[in-house]
């Protein structure tokens, strides 16, 4: 299929990705002949059920894995393509993704506002400057009074608060999260849901949020379904 | 950002338990290099201070501290008479064992040659040399004897005059000095039966040989000391201490004395050697080898722990590639670890070291370059331990995040 795309510029374009685990009898097709594009400001939810390919998908869109096929091209750089990586992925990640997962993955000795810095200095950013702008992101996503405190003494919300600061840390083109919200209850759910749209729409990146809550359906630019490894758009009204 | 000192900061109990039980391992090994120090110390200690050219021994012995030397004591006058010998002295040297206050007391007697020697050599540190020739001892402070306290050794009360530090015997044991009759007398003591019967045995051989009929000073004499009869008298120094005349080649009257058919010569240094050699070998290749051992063990728990540590950190690796990390940053912090862990270990051994090993039954002497040497296998150990750990971190994939 022709993946359709909003009106911004392009951050993502995926074609043909496939992705298949065993071999002979035991493989198992876990992305088919998938296509997406992604705008720059767009937030698109990728839905389907359990087994349907969305986390591996997104794990081959974020260079964690690498496809059997396909093309895959990141704000004008091809970076997969004739079944190999273009470029250094984990230069490439951390200056171009940022992640966000169900469990946050906070590194537990590291304080929120540590957290969010470790991801400009590991990318050669000057403390300083790093520091300044953790602060600046943890005040935007309004956690900076918990700036100070570790990850185990901080509530389910203000940890995803933290990891999304962190995955903006770099400010990335594409940020792509994997079931941010399973573990919040349905009104925090919400409100970091709404977090990545304000975040597409105000930091101008693409974000691809792989979810089973459709009651936050509504807050998504597009909504893409996934079944059998395959991807089409999404009807709305069936949901 | 330091991760890894974030990381121990988080885990802070756990590591300074790591870190104490580490150091008191090296701890041993640092004890052990220092034991042998102290042993080598104490086997040349004598030999070092005690200022001789040579040493007069039995002939084919090495010396009253390998082996029982006895050389007749008339010997120092025969050597005085050699020409470039500038003096000689007696030398008298045993080890005896007593009871004090229900503990056992090993004391290593030496005998000085008074009135030339009265032990002013001597590292004294309380009290005075002897002054007298008889009854006077100074006793190392090893042996917790206080001055003026008054010991009953053979048939005679000596007083404690001074006290030396330091002065120990090849074995460990403290030496006492006293005058070289008072130390024969120690060396020689028999009961007072014994020697009334050795008389009385003598008395009647005496009458039943002509020289005896003949001369009834004899049969008189023989009543008397063993030592006051010339023929009769034991072979009762262990050694004779040469000191050449300055400008004298020392080897050059050792092979003259070398050629007596009685004794054996050797030069302080060849003295030195023998005892290093004889005494010190197997006790300094027995304690490399625990130090070996200890240093393998102390590298297998280093990397045991570190290993583990690892482990516990699997999944925030996994998160540091996901994020994009070069392997230097992941590296840095496990061997950053290592080596924090190996470094505040060694400083734990040193700091407890120095509290601990006065208090230890042999003497520990701590060298700059052992220290030196060990710190540099403590930091070698650390990188080698930390291998394991950063291979295991290096074998992470990202996607086990997502696990």
């Amino acid at each position: 299929m022709n993946p359709v795309v909003g009106a911004g510029e392009v951050v993502l374009q995926a074609e043909g990705l496939t992705k298949t685990y065993g071999s002979g009898h035991t493989e198992v097709i876990a992305v088919c002949d998938a296509a997406l594009a992604v705008a720059r400001g767009e937030i698109v939810a990728l839905i389907g059920p359990s087994g349907a390919g969305k986390s591996t998908l997104l794990t081959l869109i974020g260079l964690i894995l690498s496809p059997n096929a396909g093309r895959i091209v990141i704000g004008g750089t091809t970076v997969f393509d004739d079944h190999r990586m273009c470029v250094n992925v984990r230069r490439f990640r951390r200056q171009h993704f940022g992640f966000v997962f169900q469990k946050t993955n906070l590194i537990p000795f590291l304080t929120a506002v540590e957290n969010v810095r470790l991801a400009m200095e590991i990318d050669d950013h000057p403390s300083r400057a790093s520091k300044r702008r953790a602060m600046e992101l943890l005040e935007y996503l309004g956690v900076d009074d918990r700036a100070g405190h570790l990850p185990s003494t901080l509530s389910g919300g203000e940890q995803q608060r933290v990891a999304v600061a962190r995955a903006l840390a770099n400010r990335p083109s594409l940020i792509l999260a994997d079931e941010p919200t399973a573990a919040l209850d349905s009104v925090r759910g919400r409100q970091v849901m709404e977090l990545f749209a304000k975040v597409a729409h105000e930091q101008n990146a693409g974000v691809v949020v792989v979810t089973h809550d459709h009651r936050a359906l509504d807050i998504f630019d597009r909504t893409l379904e996934m079944e059998d490894g395959r991807v089409r758009e999404a009807a709305m009204s069936a949901w | 950002m330091n991760l890894a000192g974030r990381d121990i900061r988080h885990n802070f109990g756990r590591f300074v338990l790591t870190t104490i039980g580490l150091g008191l391992l090296l701890m041993l090994v640092m004890g052990m290099g220092g034991i042998y120090r102290g042993l080598v110390q104490e086997a040349t200690l004598l030999v070092d201070r005690i200022d001789a050219d040579l040493w007069v021994v039995q002939k084919n012995t090495r010396g009253p501290f390998a082996e029982i030397s006895q050389i007749p004591a008339n010997m120092e006058d025969r050597i005085r008479a050699v020409p470039g010998v500038l003096s000689s002295r007696d030398f008298v040297s045993t080890t005896i064992q007593r009871e004090r206050s229900g503990q056992p007391l090993r004391i290593t007697v030496q005998g000085l040659s008074w009135p030339e020697d009265r032990g002013q050599w001597l590292p004294i540190v309380a009290g005075r040399a002897l002054g007298q020739g008889h009854y006077e001892t100074i006793a190392d402070e090893s042996l917790k004897l206080p001055l003026g306290e008054k010991i009953h050794l053979a048939k005679d009360t000596y007083t404690v005059v001074g006290h030396t530090r330091g002065m120990n015997s090849p074995a460990g044991d403290g030496m006492a000095f006293f005058t070289l009759h008072d130390a024969q007398a120690i060396q020689f003591d028999q009961p007072g039966e014994a020697v009334r019967l050795e008389r009385s045995a003598r008395y009647g051989r005496a009458e039943r040989i002509d020289l005896g009929r003949s001369q009834p000073q004899v049969i008189e004499r023989s009543l008397g000391p063993s030592s006051e009869i010339p023929a009769l008298g034991p072979s009762v120094i262990s050694a004779v201490l040469v000191k050449v005349r300055p400008g004298v080649n020392p080897n050059q009257v050792g092979s003259v004395i070398g050629k007596w058919p009685d004794v054996s010569v050797y030069s302080s240094n060849g003295q030195r050697n023998l005892l290093v050699s004889g005494i010190v070998d197997r006790a300094r290749r027995q304690l490399g080898l625990f130090r070996i051992l200890l240093i393998i063990v102390s590298a297998i728990i280093m990397a045991l722990i570190l290993y583990t540590l690892t482990l516990d950190k699997l999944h925030d690796i996994a998160m540091l590639k996901l994020m994009g990390a070069r392997n230097s940053v992941i590296l840095g912090l496990i061997l950053q670890q290592a080596l924090l862990l190996g470094i505040l270990a060694y400083g734990v051994a040193y700091v407890i070291g120095q509290w601990a090993f006065p208090a230890f039954p042999r003497r520990v002497i701590l060298v700059t370059d052992d220290l030196w040497l060990l710190a540099g296998i403590v930091v070698g150990i650390s990188v080698l331990a930390s291998l394991l750990g950063i291979a295991k971190a290096l074998s992470v994939e990202p996607h086990e995040v997502l696990a």
